[in-house]
């Protein structure tokens, strides 16, 4: 289990994470209707689109309170107000998230005392919704950015039930995926829990809103994602699942305005997380069988373990990621025999950084990796897309995990939870190893080379 | 079969180097060793699939299977001997035969013109040229070819008259000896000669296990002259004539090699295994003591003894830490030969137990060692049907199988640990680094969590009643991470 390190240094070499105020705003895409809105400076806000752009390849609505010198030094509920009514103008939202940043946090602003008061004097904004949620960039990353928005959303948008009426909708269920999760990742989700006959409502749902489909009109607000009037009903559930454990705030207090169960399941990767998930849902369903589908997927998953546990036992390794997707992918590996030689991680916030099965979890970046791959033999990489660098400097394959990927297409379709994300995470890290094989040498055994009197003495050009 | 092929069949089993076939009876000799296969129940390779496993690994040879595309199509590509030079072996050289090719007979020609192209093309030091069951049984007479393009192009064409329906593998291996016997040892001189020359036959340098070796024999000065066929290039065969003594590593398909190359060119040679400390010191020694016998210096014995002495020393300090993790755990082996015992010694000293091991190619010899080795013959057995084995794991009578690739997936069904040892494998385990590689993989296979997980009821199959709503505590919000999934295994 994971003692988590900071590095006492100054430097932070080739980053790692990906600010809070990001994960807000991805969040909040996972809304309909949606226009995320930073406040803060211009830059912040081309940053994080262009982030999100190469990743999903798609046009991201954010827009930005563009705070200037003036405005910072006198305040900004001028430019936020200035903002919705423009975003209402131009895109016609049905949902604004506000997240700051580090600028306005830097500065100490009253923003939700100020967003009260312009909603209560703008009559005109009563058709939107606005959520506000703190997000400086200098406290944790793209995850706990992500959880902040989504614990800002329960908070404004759905009501207390009130428990001594049974108001409940039989079999509904909320369901509150972390920052890694993938659009992919949702729909198998959903297909594993409507598989036990229970509907469920993801919040944000980014599977109708970030999965890369081709709309039939320009709207400038996001393109799908958690139906608005769905959000308040969420208090009618009779359970909510979170997903990874960085969602454990969100789930609580969701659990309390619905005075319902609340279950987190630090990982859906790997056979056991994902037959404690089943074990749940059977339990939700009330029923103590489960469907041919979902039993032929854990066979199959079954085998491919014994599959891919060739290569995977004593496999040694280096990941870096956000502590909920560190802790699904490393776990799921520890049960197949593989070592985490180094792991680093980018929040101190989330507890499950202490359940990683390695010796060592730094608080660090990609030079952190590099420096930890070499150091402990790895022979596989797992990080984002900019772990490259070092996978190249290594000369090791790297399978890529988390935010961003921005040098390869899918990232929303990469699926790694359920038995069958379990299967094909199983296969995408066997098949990095054997797509690097090693061809053996005489030196590697200490063998002289051959008597070159023995070689045929004219050159050969096999296609090899 | 051509009558030339019969003849050379009938020798091969009438193998006077054999132990097997000298224990016979005359009339059982002459029947020859090769049992019948029986229709709906065979499951080995053919001859040809023999040939070609003995001679591939001579690395800078091109080889051409003159047949329509199965033999060679469906099996190029699929071994991993190692090559430290050229890799023209890996490329798969198929005359692919059409319907047209053998209606109108046109086999030998293309055959010729196949020939050209790769001599033009590749430049090879030797084309082999390897005879399949559709174009034997056609008549195209591939070693007229072979000898017409010889003197055509200027590079050895090597006829191995071996189809696939002469026989098994085994059989295949012996004549793929013989091939070589006849067409390329003793074709080329060496440019120099040392008095610890020496042959090694029926290594095939799988994933780099004679590398494992090498630097053994380096260190003593011996120099490994011809090669049979790890590692091995054209010249390493055509002047093993020229070796002080040969080794045949673990084959008695080559033995009849061994044996007439002792006869003409006065080569003596030794059975010994590469396989286990105590057999690799064996072997060693005994490689030694020939090529005193045979005029090397004399102090070629302390020398070699002061290495064993080092490696063994060397091997068991590796070993040591591995002993706990792997002490006590039951092996079933299905392997054969000369692993039926020497694999089991090896493990034994380790304290795993071997609960069977499979006498299947043995010799009477082997059989009396694995009698000596195990005690008693109880754990002794011939083969095992692929469903017998399935159940005797899966009543968990072993903990691990140590097989071949064709039994890999009995293991694996059966929820049961499985290490290769047979010649498909993709890690080398020869000498005393290879002990310590299999004994590493040995641990990491058997101690991997993975079978613990694999043999877990799923959720449906779990006596725990579905209790409804009955989920995490509903109480107060719990810090830290008390939502981890084995606690949840218990509400």
């Amino acid at each position: 289990m994971a003692r988590l390190t900071r590095p006492r240094r100054a430097l932070s070499t080739n980053p790692l994470k990906s600010s809070a105020p990001l994960g807000a705003a991805m969040a909040y895409l996972g809304i309909e209707g949606a226009v995320p809105l930073f406040h803060g400076a211009q830059g912040c806000t081309a940053f994080a689109m262009v982030h999100m752009v190469r990743h999903f390849k798609e046009a991201i609505p954010l827009q930005t309170t563009a705070m200037n010198e003036v405005s910072t030094i006198l305040g900004g509920p001028d430019q936020i107000e200035e903002a919705i009514a423009n975003i209402r103008k131009r895109a016609h939202p049905r949902f604004i998230g506000i997240a700051s940043t580090a600028l306005t946090e830097t500065r100490g602003e009253d923003v939700p005392g100020e967003l009260r008061e312009i909603l209560a004097r703008r009559k005109d904004f009563g058709d939107l919704k606005v959520v506000y949620a703190s997000t400086p960039d200098f406290e944790g990353a793209i995850e706990d950015g992500w959880a902040a928005a989504v614990t800002a959303i329960v908070e404004a948008l759905v009501p207390e039930r009130d428990p001594a009426r049974s108001e409940t909708v039989a079999r509904q269920v909320n369901v509150l995926p972390s920052a890694n999760v993938t659009p992919a990742e949702i729909e198998e989700i959903d297909r594993l829990i409507r598989a036990f006959d229970l509907t469920p409502i993801f919040l944000p749902d980014l599977s109708t809103a970030l999965d890369g489909h081709l709309a039939e009109d320009w709207s400038g607000r996001s393109l799908g994602g958690t139906r608005l009037d769905a959000i308040p009903a969420m208090a009618k559930s009779v359970a909510t699942f979170a997903i990874g454990e960085s969602m454990q705030g969100a789930a609580r207090l969701l659990g309390q305005r619905g005075h319902m169960e609340v279950q987190v399941f630090p990982s859906l990767t790997g056979l056991r997380a994902v037959d404690s998930f089943v074990h749940a849902l059977m339990a939700l369903a009330g029923t103590a069988d489960a469907p041919d589908a979902i039993k032929r997927d854990r066979a199959r998953l079954q085998d491919a373990m014994l599959d891919a546990h060739f290569q995977t036992g004593g496999l040694r390794y280096a990941i870096a990621a956000d502590p909920d997707l560190a802790y699904a992918l490393s776990s799921a590996l520890a049960g197949m025999g593989a070592e985490a030689v180094a792991v680093v991680t980018t929040s101190g916030a989330n507890p499950i950084v202490e359940l990683i099965p390695a010796e060592e979890a730094v608080l660090g970046d990609l030079g952190d990796l590099e420096a930890g791959a070499r150091k402990g033999e790895a022979s596989l990489l797992i990080s984002h897309a900019h772990g490259r660098h070092a996978a190249q400097a290594l000369g090791l394959p790297l399978v890529r995990a988390g935010f961003p990927i921005n040098d390869r297409l899918g990232a929303q379709d990469i699926c790694r939870v359920g038995y069958r994300g379990t299967r094909a995470f199983l296969f995408e890290v066997a098949n990095a190893v054997l797509a690097h094989p090693h061809a053996v040498r005489p030196e590697d055994f200490g063998a002289a080379p051959i008597d070159p009197e023995f070689d045929h003495d004219r050159p050969q050009t096999a296609p090899h | 079969m051509s009558d030339a092929l019969k003849q050379t069949v009938q020798e091969a089993f009438n193998e006077p180097g054999c132990a097997t076939n000298r224990a016979k009876s005359a009339e059982a000799r002459k029947k020859g060793c090769a049992k019948p296969l029986t229709p709906g129940a065979a499951a080995g390779g053919c001859a040809f699939d023999g040939a070609m496993i003995t001679l591939q690994p001579i690395v800078d040879v091109a080889h051409l299977v003159h047949a329509p595309l199965a033999c060679g199509g469906n099996s190029w590509d699929n071994r991993g001997s190692a090559s430290s030079g050229s890799m023209l072996y890996k490329t798969g050289f198929t005359t692919d035969l059409s319907e047209l090719d053998i209606v109108l007979g046109k086999g030998e020609k293309k055959l010729y013109a196949a020939i050209r192209e790769i001599v033009e093309k590749h430049n090879p030091p030797a084309v082999f040229v390897y005879a399949t069951c559709v174009t034997s049984m056609i008549g195209d007479d591939i070693a007229a070819v072979c000898k017409a393009a010889t003197q055509a192009f200027g590079t050895p064409a090597i006829p191995v008259d071996v189809p696939g329906y002469a026989g098994s593998k085994n059989l295949g291996c012996k004549l793929a000896g013989e091939m070589m016997y006849r067409h390329v040892i003793g074709t080329i001189e060496p440019e120099h000669t040392t008095e610890c020359d020496i042959n090694i036959i029926g290594d095939y340098n799988l994933n780099g296990e004679l590398w494992q070796i090498k630097p053994l024999l380096d260190r003593l000065g011996i120099r490994i002259l011809g090669s049979l066929a790890a590692d091995a290039r054209y010249r390493q065969v055509a002047v093993m004539h020229r070796a002080r003594v040969t080794m045949l590593v673990c084959s008695h398909a080559l033995i009849g090699l061994a044996r007439k190359m002792e006869e003409t060119w006065g080569i003596p040679f030794f059975e010994g295994s590469f396989y286990g400390v105590s057999d690799t010191s064996e072997a060693l020694r005994t490689m030694c003591r020939m090529l005193v016998e045979r005029g090397a210096p004399a102090d070629l014995i302390d020398r070699c003894e002061a290495l064993i002495a080092e490696e063994e020393a060397k091997a068991r300090a590796a070993l040591a830490p591995y002993r706990p993790r792997v002490a006590g755990r039951r092996v079933l082996l299905y392997t054969g030969g000369h692993k039926s015992w020497s694999v089991v010694s090896a493990l034994q000293e380790l304290g795993i137990e071997v609960v069977g091991t499979s006498v299947r190619k043995a010799t009477e010899t082997d059989k009396a060692r694995v009698v000596q080795i195990m005690g008693d013959e109880t754990h002794m057995y011939e083969n095992m049907a692929p469903k017998e084995m399935y159940a005797t794991l899966k009543a968990a009578k072993a903990d691990i199988l140590m097989s071949g690739a064709r039994s890999q997936f009995v293991a694996l069904k059966a929820r049961t640990p499985w290490i290769d040892v047979n010649q498909e494998k993709h890690e080398p385990y020869a000498g005393y680094m290879g002990m310590v590689d299999l004994v590493r993989a040995i641990d990491r296979s058997v101690n991997n969590p993975v079978w613990e997980d694999v043999r877990r009821p799923a959720p449906w199959d779990d006596p725990r009643p579905a209790t409804g709503l009955r989920l995490a505590a509903q109480a107060d919000p719990a810090p830290g991470p008390v939502n981890d999934p084995k606690d949840f295994e218990d509400c």
